[in-house]
């Protein structure tokens, strides 16, 4: 089925600069494999080197922490929005610095 | 509910000229004259006094906080204007700390600042916490978030997280009583590497004014003891689509901090959690040769064959360029067929780091003549042509 993925502002630049991205997929997993199989430089800033979602990024199926749901067997419904929340530090925009 | 006593004990405290002052929060039921003298009674430390912080100042003294701490130990820079309006043109050069406190108690004088000339550390952060019933976190990095999130954890203070990347915002209150904290959401902080580079750095200027205010607004609740707490909720905001999205937020029984069986049990090395040493991440340690900006302009007035190549984004080629050849960086690899491997070239960005990743893919791709222009455009205008503006 058809879901929506949330690619959140830091991300962009590796998923082709947009904003959401639809895929089809019937698991969290499996929807985040189809994104990063159609954008590989993504996988790295999602996925540790075990294979394990990176503990600054977070995953959600529209408003629920999939870490407390069934995490990647997660499944969805037509129409699910999948949002990529990772952590963001800005406050004085030290990002202004290299 | 209070008694006619207890309520006229208390009016005495407000003058007839904060009466006044505050009369559009007197006539609200939600303040009232119980809710004014809570304000007044309360005190909120500010971690930071940059783009969070001045309107969580400015919001925190009009609404009459009686005790306000600033927390920073810079000094303000013309750059930081776009989005600090604490700040004036003439307050350029001074410490913030300084002119923050100016401001605000020109705003009100009826209420006391505490400046903190500090940087915050695992030393001094409990110290200066525990002075305060809320804190609200400002801050512009990962290693002061955490140090932030546990020094709260700690004391049992809320914590009122705001922050911003480009035009988005993320907005919560941590280190509320049963609620989430901080490391609930993200058990440890992203390695230096992998946060997005300078390429796509920079914010909107009012997005950090939009969220400074939530925080100012959540703080403000959490003394009235009025309203829904974003507790166990995070705020998303993205000022591009113009909309707001919540997500649920859980406290996480096996979080380091907060969870049934804490291992922070006191401040840590925040630096070297987040895996950085010195202030900010090290450029990535490879050698690649290089050339000064001083040997280009030589070679380039002497007519040397060379390539200009400029691996930043189109929208920094139109602050300033070199005349060079632009392809960004994320593109290289699938546009490195327009290079000619048989001229020289050098890459460059805005102060080399880039270019130093450019120039390394160029070695590994087989171009020999590569070279990096150490320190970017900033050391061209710093070192060949001061017409070339820095940003």
């Amino acid at each position: 089925m058809s879901v929506k993925v949330i690619i959140p502002t830091p991300l962009r630049g590796y998923a082709g600069k947009q904003e959401s991205v639809d895929v089809q997929a019937s698991t969290v997993g499996e929807a985040l494999s189809s994104l990063t199989t159609r954008y590989q430089d993504l996988k790295k800033h999602l996925y540790a080197d075990d294979g394990r979602l990176r503990s600054f990024v977070n995953v959600y199926v529209n408003d629920e922490d999939i870490r407390y749901l069934q995490k990647d067997q997660t499944q969805l419904k037509e129409g699910d929005t999948v949002s990529i929340v990772p952590s963001i530090a800005g406050g004085a925009a030290a990002s202004n610095r290299e | 509910m209070a008694t006619k006593l207890e309520v006229a004990t208390a009016s005495a405290a407000l003058s007839n000229e904060e009466v006044l002052r505050y009369s559009r929060h007197l006539i609200m039921p939600e303040v009232g004259m119980d809710g004014q003298l809570k304000l007044k009674q309360a005190s909120v430390l500010c971690i930071g006094t940059g783009g969070l912080g001045a309107p969580l100042g400015l919001y925190l003294a009009a609404a009459g906080v009686g005790r306000i701490g600033l927390v920073d130990f810079d000094k303000v820079d013309l750059t930081n204007l776009q989005r600090q309006i604490l700040f004036s043109s003439s307050d350029v050069g001074r410490p913030k700390i300084e002119a923050a406190s100016t401001r605000l108690r020109g705003l009100n004088p009826d209420i006391q600042i505490d400046q903190h000339e500090t940087r915050l550390t695992s030393e001094n952060a409990l110290d200066l916490f525990r002075d305060y019933d809320i804190i609200v976190d400002g801050t512009d990095n990962f290693p002061t978030r955490y140090l932030v999130n546990d020094a709260c954890v700690l004391l049992g203070k809320p914590n009122v997280y705001g922050s911003i990347f480009r035009f988005e915002g993320q907005v919560s209150i941590f280190g509320y009583p049963s609620g989430p904290c901080y490391r609930c959401l993200y058990p440890e902080p992203p390695p230096p590497g992998l946060v997005p580079s300078c390429a796509e750095g920079g914010v909107l200027g009012v997005l950090p004014g939009i969220v400074g205010a939530l925080q100012a607004a959540e703080a403000i609740k959490l003394i009235l003891g009025k309203g829904e707490p974003l507790v166990g909720r995070l705020l998303l905001f993205d000022a591009l689509a113009m909309r707001f999205r919540e997500l649920k937020l859980r406290k996480n029984p096996e979080c380091p901090a907060c969870g049934d069986h804490p291992t922070v049990t006191k401040l840590l090395d925040y630096l070297e959690f987040c895996g950085i040493r010195g202030e900010e991440a090290p450029a990535p340690q490879t050698s690649v040769p290089e050339i000064t900006p001083r040997e280009l302009k030589t070679r380039l007035d002497r007519g040397d064959d060379l390539f200009i190549l400029d691996v930043r984004e189109p929208h920094e080629y139109q602050i300033c360029n070199l005349g060079g050849h632009l392809i960004p960086l994320g593109d290289l690899p699938k546009r490195v067929s327009e290079l000619d491997s048989s001229r020289e070239i050098i890459a460059h960005c805005r102060s080399g780091k880039r270019s130093a990743e450019a120039t390394q893919f160029l070695q590994k791709a087989g171009f020999r003549k590569v070279l990096n222009l150490k320190g970017g455009i900033l050391a061209w205008s710093d070192e060949v042509d001061p017409a070339v503006p820095k940003y």
